[in-house]
């Protein structure tokens, strides 16, 4: 028998940096979509290993321009276009991930994900349980997500509570463009699979890049696990992330001119949630709103105000109110205003909250 | 039945394969590969299958052996109530261990989940294999150290992990990095109309990575025949793709052995994908829970009893004077002490502490998981207050 038995030992993926060393931190501000994709071209500059696979991210640089200039930068074979098929995008990546690579996928919209939901909650979310840790599956999705930008269906949606709910999985979504650039780079470097949640009516809003990104270990875990305090209030907390954030700090500043001070935080991560960072905020306020694009029913705000009323329950002055989507199909988009947690109806609730 | 490829007979002895049957196919030329005929691939068949010495004819023979006593060994545990279930894999033994002795140790193997006769050739202790059915882990052993993957039970979703495996050593070879040549998945029948199995056929196509698709035909996908799966020969579903396959007789240790050669040569070559399809049959159930009678027939299994793997490479092994009764004694006092090992073991393994179900979730501390553990904790707590 010939068949060969023994071959040469392969050695593991190297980390090496490209021949041009990692591109300078732009110091200008830079909308949300240039961050992330000056976050992707640190992390390939740092690490050969990581891999961009998705559909149009090639030559067309992505449907938002997210990858834009990547592939001329770095080549074809590691910023590849895909067949169209969203699960043969996620089920390959996890074939990358334990050959040893990290590969970060996109899924061109929200709505386009569900092909690949098997790959993700039994495959990808899994692995690592499954294996008894043997094995690491290191693949970040990228999804641009979220409503807002008059598209047509299947386009706008927040799906994200459907994945929090899957084990294994950590869920994140940048609310800024510093946020977007340094999260990006956390999340490739996380060995656990990440779900990164891109609002894409954020994409054009710019913003200042930090100086540095902290990819520790323990940085990283702590980088994508906790909320952030974006603006101190006494009176009421608004609690929201990606997309919303904004629409709260509006909120807060509206309600200030009405002599209500409103603390606004930004979970930053859906899985896990950081209920310590809301709950001590609660402590001190007494209220809390939380808002999101993704329906309310059974969505993330639910899973919060349960647990904040398990945490300081006699903290609360007042129900916990959620505002967002309606257990509807995303509506057409002369509806979506309405549909989206705009800053009319945040008000309404923080008013109904100071009620109590 | 199409055509395929037979180098050993039910009877035991061996015959030259018939380069006009329409057990080959290539829907492309490709100009690295050696000129694609069917008469080509007959003198490589040959050659890879006189590579095959008698030593190996026997070591194959004891690997189909042990494998069979194991699964019979699993099989009867189930129904003592010592597994939550099993998947057999009698009847399956040839084309199992003949594509993995065919398999370089190196290169990574993705199962799907009736494997264990591949198991048995990639070394792993058989017995690895129970906690996964017995229900005390989900997998049992580390996929590193055999580059033998954990089973998959999601059908079919394991060939795309195969594929990007396939491409991250294709993605090494462009980094000046050495490693292995190819990756090979095994999937039945019924996983041929999953949409990944497609997909993973479409990726592995596109990208031109050295993976190799390893089809068994059993015949059944639990109680559905193959017809309703394809209207065609499953492997001429390759053709579409643009994969070049053979279909084999997988209760043929000699063919599955030296198609896996030929693909895995060929791949080596031209860098490219390739599917066999090896026709087999299922012997026992689709799994323990499973009654065969409600849906075929006592004539169908009587006819591939007599096909049956180990009795003709038995036959063979006998007839060519290369195994005695001594040998084959000897193999089966090894499969009767793996039996009252698998046994033992059984009966003897058993789960952790509850609080292990927190572990390895996420391989980095969680919030969320701590919060539960620590609530488990303070369950614990209060009722030993």
């Amino acid at each position: 028998m010939n068949a060969p038995v023994v071959a040469p030992e392969r050695k593991g993926p190297a980390t090496a940096i490209h021949p041009g060393g990692p591109a300078p931190v732009p110091t200008s501000p830079l909308p949300m979509a240039q961050a992330i994709n000056a976050g992707l071209r640190a992390a390939m500059g740092r690490d050969e290993t990581v891999i961009l696979m998705g559909e149009d991210i090639g030559r067309l640089g992505g449907v938002f321009r997210v990858t834009d200039g990547l592939q001329a930068e770095f080549g074809e074979d590691r910023v590849r276009d895909t067949p169209l098929a969203e699960s043969g995008i996620v089920g390959t990546a996890i074939g990358m991930a334990l050959a040893g690579y990290r590969p970060v996928v996109e899924i061109q919209f929200d709505g386009f994900i569900f092909p690949a939901f098997d790959q993700i909650t039994t495959q990808l979310a899994k692995l690592h349980y499954r294996s008894g840790g043997d094995v690491e599956v290191p693949v970040v999705i990228r999804v641009p997500y979220g409503g807002d930008i008059g598209a047509i269906e299947h386009h706008s949606e927040s799906p994200e509570a459907l994945f929090a709910h899957t084990a294994g999985l950590r869920v994140v979504s940048p609310s800024s463009s510093a946020d977007a650039f340094t999260m990006i780079q956390q999340a490739i470097a996380s060995p656990d699979p990440v779900l990164f949640l891109e609002p894409k009516a954020r994409y054009w809003s710019r913003g200042e890049l930090p100086a540095t990104v902290d990819l520790t270990p323990d940085g990283v875990v702590a980088g994508l696990s906790h909320a952030r305090t974006v603006r101190s209030g006494t009176d009421v907390t608004l609690a929201g992330y990606g997309p919303t954030v904004a629409t709260l700090l509006k909120a807060a500043a509206a309600a200030a001119e009405d002599g209500v001070s409103a603390e606004v935080i930004d979970l930053r991560s859906i899985s896990p949630l950081d209920v310590d960072a809301v709950a001590a905020s609660v402590r001190r306020t007494g209220r809390l709103v939380v808002a999101h694009e993704a329906p309310t029913y059974f969505g993330p705000g639910a899973e919060l105000a349960a647990r904040v009323s398990e945490e300081c329950f006699y903290a609360l002055e007042a129900p916990v109110l959620r505002v967002g989507g309606f257990h509807t199909p995303y509506p057409a988009n002369r509806h979506e205003h309405d549909y989206l947690p705009n800053l009319d109806r945040i008000l309404d609730a923080v008013g109904r909250s100071l009620d109590h | 039945m199409s055509e395929f490829l037979q180098l050993l007979t039910p009877a035991g002895t061996r015959v030259a394969p018939d380069p006009g049957a329409g057990w080959y196919g290539d829907p492309v030329a490709r100009p690295a590969a050696d000129p694609a005929t069917a008469h080509h691939a007959v003198e490589q068949l040959a050659a890879h299958a006189a590579e095959l010495s008698p030593s190996d004819l026997r070591v194959a023979y004891r690997h189909m052996v042990l494998t069979r006593a194991f699964d019979r060994e699993a099989t009867s545990l189930q129904r003592q109530g010592e597994l939550g279930l099993w998947v057999p894999s009698l009847g399956q033994e040839a084309a199992q261990v003949g594509s993995a002795m065919a398999t370089p140790a190196t290169d990574m193997v993705y199962p799907s989940y009736r494997e264990h006769g591949v198991a048995q050739v990639r070394g792993l202790d058989l017995r690895d294999i129970i906690p996964v059915f017995r229900g005390t882990r989900h997998g049992g052993w580390d996929p590193r150290a055999y580059n033998f993957h954990i089973y998959t039970f999601v059908i079919g979703a394991h060939t795309l992990h195969a594929v990007g495996h396939a491409m991250a050593l294709q993605q090494d070879r462009r980094r000046g990095l050495e490693g292995p040549a190819a990756v090979t998945v095994y999937f039945g029948d019924g996983a041929t109309s999953q949409g990944d199995v497609n997909e993973a056929l479409v990726f592995a196509s596109s990208a031109q990575v050295p993976v190799l698709f390893l089809l068994q035909n059993n015949h059944w996908a639990i109680s559905v025949p193959t017809t309703t799966q394809s209207r065609v020969p499953l492997a001429n579903r390759a053709d579409g793709f643009g994969v070049p396959h053979l279909r084999v007789d997988g209760n043929d240790l000699i063919a599955s052995y030296a198609a896996t050669r030929y693909a895995l040569t060929r791949m080596a070559a031209d860098g490219g994908p390739f599917l066999i399809e090896f026709v087999t049959y299922r012997m026992g159930a689709h799994t323990t829970s499973d009654d065969p009678t409600r849906y075929r027939s006592r004539e169908e299994e009587d006819a591939w009893r007599a096909r049956d793997p180990i009795a003709r490479l038995r036959t063979l092994l006998t007839d060519e004077g290369e195994a005695d009764e001594d040998f084959l004694a000897a193999v089966d006092a090894e499969a009767h002490e793996l039996g009252a090992s698998v046994r033992e073991f059984t009966r003897a393994n058993a789960a952790g502490e509850f609080p292990e179900v927190f572990d390895n979730v996420y391989a980095t501390p969680n919030l969320q998981v701590d919060h539960e553990r620590a609530t488990w904790d303070a369950y614990l707590a209060r009722g030993e207050a």
